[in-house]
């Protein structure tokens, strides 16, 4: 597994560079918003990922709490942290795109506020682990992650349901889009994919490794002569 | 054209930012690895 790390690293680079080229310079520029309209291709596949990050720290809370596996709790962490970093980048790269097209920075719409509620649903999860000093931490973070899972489904479908400023989806929508267009997003949806599945994992590997010297650690302090202390 | 530049230099910006981040704390974690080790 380790060596297919730089492999598919060198791959996820090659298709985000693929990718880049295709948003900048292949696809054709929409005729009501212009250039800035080409933020749809960083700003959808980042959503997206951090929805498929967030998704995976559920599955593996619920399989931490059912089996109690310190790998599953490894992976939850990790997948938490990077989508906290994608969801980052889509609270960031929205307002820029609003402020040329609707003229504001931001508005409470429904979409948008829910969308900060499910980031600080998840940074407060990343702080929950960071300070709390409870033998219980990795349970009650599991339970936080499903509640904060349940977010996910209203951002979604706020648009759907709610009358809001953000506009409805283009694709699966019911709308029409140039090919071109579509073809620049799908790249993107799919190196943005790979390059989250790729930060995770060097999250988690990097998680497992903490929590080798943590118990190195404590077991070095439990093997220490008495007099040494 | 300055909105769209800002957006794309942003999400490098923060996604190189997290993996500096990512490499600091797992050299760290080997250095204290290969301390405990020595010891």
């Amino acid at each position: 597994m380790k060596r297919a790390f730089p492999i598919l690293a060198v791959l996820t680079v090659a298709l985000l560079c693929y990718g880049l080229y295709q948003a900048l310079w292949v696809a054709p520029t929409e005729k009501t918003m212009g250039d800035v309209q080409r933020i749809f291709y960083y700003h959808v596949p980042s959503a997206w990922t951090a929805g498929v990050l967030f998704l995976v720290n559920f599955l593996a809370s619920i399989a931490y709490l059912m089996s109690r596996n310190p790998k599953a709790d490894a992976l939850a962490v990790a997948a938490a942290e990077v989508g906290v970093v994608f969801c980052t980048i889509v609270l960031v790269t929205g307002p820029i795109w609003a402020r040329p097209v609707w003229g504001i920075w931001w508005t409470w719409d429904l979409r948008l506020t829910l969308t900060l509620v499910l980031w600080l649903i998840y940074v407060s999860y990343l702080l929950l682990r960071r300070f709390s000093t409870s033998g219980q931490t990795p349970v009650m973070a599991a339970v936080l992650a499903i509640f904060g899972t349940l977010d996910i489904p209203l951002v979604y479908f706020s648009i759907w349901f709610f009358r809001t400023q953000h506009p409805q989806p283009v694709i699966g929508g019911g709308g029409s889009i140039d090919p071109r267009m579509l073809h620049a997003f799908f790249v993107n949806l799919i190196a943005f994919t790979c390059f989250g599945a790729l930060i995770c994992w060097a999250r988690y590997r990097l998680e497992v490794l903490r929590r080798e010297v943590e118990e190195t650690q404590a077991l070095e302090s439990l093997l220490e002569p008495r007099s040494a202390r | 054209m300055s909105y769209l530049y800002a957006a794309y230099i942003i999400t490098w910006v923060i996604h190189i930012a997290y993996m500096g981040t990512l490499v600091r704390r797992y050299r760290q974690l080997r250095q204290e690895m290969e301390d405990l080790k020595r010891r």
